[in-house]
């Protein structure tokens, strides 16, 4: 286990009640209980995804982001996120991609500290905004973004089927 | 631009004003003259607000009304619904049986559900946040929503 207390952003020991909530970048051998708190979350088992997402985010440490709170050698939750410059003709921002916490333990505070430390990590990679994108019926997540103070910001997501060619 | 009825808007008005402090009491005329609306109006709102178990009154000298809800688990939709339907389908006085009809539905349902999905994930726990963020100007939030 990596020591959270380190003073870097990305590691952080935080206190919820009687609970010793270590935070502290993903590593590889983390990824059997993420892909199985995502499945437990939302039902589908994705290795192949969780496996690239680590290689991706892993190659890049100064912008892209994995986080996980752990309590001992329980995972708690998992956050993830990066720094995208330019994108949407957008000043460099912060996203997050997502944050998945164990579900007993929702609204329990493990997903705002994630969120806090990946803030911070933005912050020290030189942005001043974070945003995500939610499917409008992911009513907890999105409460949950709400809660961290997110309004809706001034890109509208548009989507159409495509029409066959012909 | 969304408009809320009357009564919609005095109880978003006394839930936000109680919840801010769950253990202050007020009594209906203190909340009407703080946001310059009809205290008869708003006493048949605290009432429903009652009988939806968000608001309590106490009774005796210093009594009023208090909230009592799950400031955390109840959102702007949860009170919104008490007094007005949202999402409740096509949009009234539109002709669905003509293309411009079922065009311009499809654009009211788009705007619709971004309402809805908005005041579904609003918790009254965010809105304290918010306005507390404001709490230097101490305005009052009249712009917030048009009553209608």
């Amino acid at each position: 286990m990596v020591d959270a207390a380190q003073d870097r952003p990305g590691y952080n020991l935080v206190f919820i009640d009687d609970h010793k909530i270590n935070i502290r970048p993903a590593v590889k051998g983390d990824l059997p209980p993420v892909v199985d708190l995502d499945e437990r979350t939302t039902g589908l088992r994705k290795p192949d995804y969780w496996d690239d997402l680590f290689v991706r985010y892993g190659n890049r440490k100064d912008s892209r982001f994995f986080l996980i709170a752990e309590e001992g050698d329980t995972l708690l939750g998992c956050i993830f996120g990066e720094v995208r410059e330019w994108e949407f003709n957008s000043v460099p921002c912060g996203w997050v991609g997502t944050v998945s916490v164990e579900p007993d333990l929702r609204m329990g505070g493990v997903g705002t500290i994630l969120y806090r430390e990946i803030c911070k990590c933005f912050r020290h990679a030189g942005v001043q905004k974070v945003r995500t994108m939610i499917p409008r019926d992911a009513t907890d997540l999105m409460s949950f973004f709400r809660a961290q103070g997110m309004m809706a910001g001034p890109f509208i997501q548009l989507e159409t089927d495509m029409e066959e060619e012909g | 631009m969304m408009s809320l009825q009357k009564a919609t808007l005095f109880a978003l008005y006394a839930v936000l004003e109680l919840a801010e402090d769950t253990q202050r009491q007020l009594s209906a005329s203190e909340i009407a003259e703080r946001y310059n609306i009809s205290t008869n109006h708003l006493a048949k709102v605290l009432r429903d607000l009652g009988r939806a178990g968000l608001v309590e009154s106490v009774r005796g000298a210093g009594g009023g009304y208090r909230f009592c809800g799950n400031a955390k688990r109840t959102t702007l939709l949860d009170v919104v619904e008490l007094f007005e339907e949202v999402g409740a389908g096509p949009s009234n006085g539109i002709v669905q049986e003509t293309n411009a009809g079922v065009a311009l539905g499809q654009v009211m349902d788009e705007i619709e559900a971004i309402t809805y999905a908005t005041l579904q994930s609003i918790s009254v726990e965010t809105m304290l946040k918010l306005m507390r963020k404001r709490r230097p100007e101490r305005k009052l939030p009249t712009g917030l929503f048009r009553a209608v």
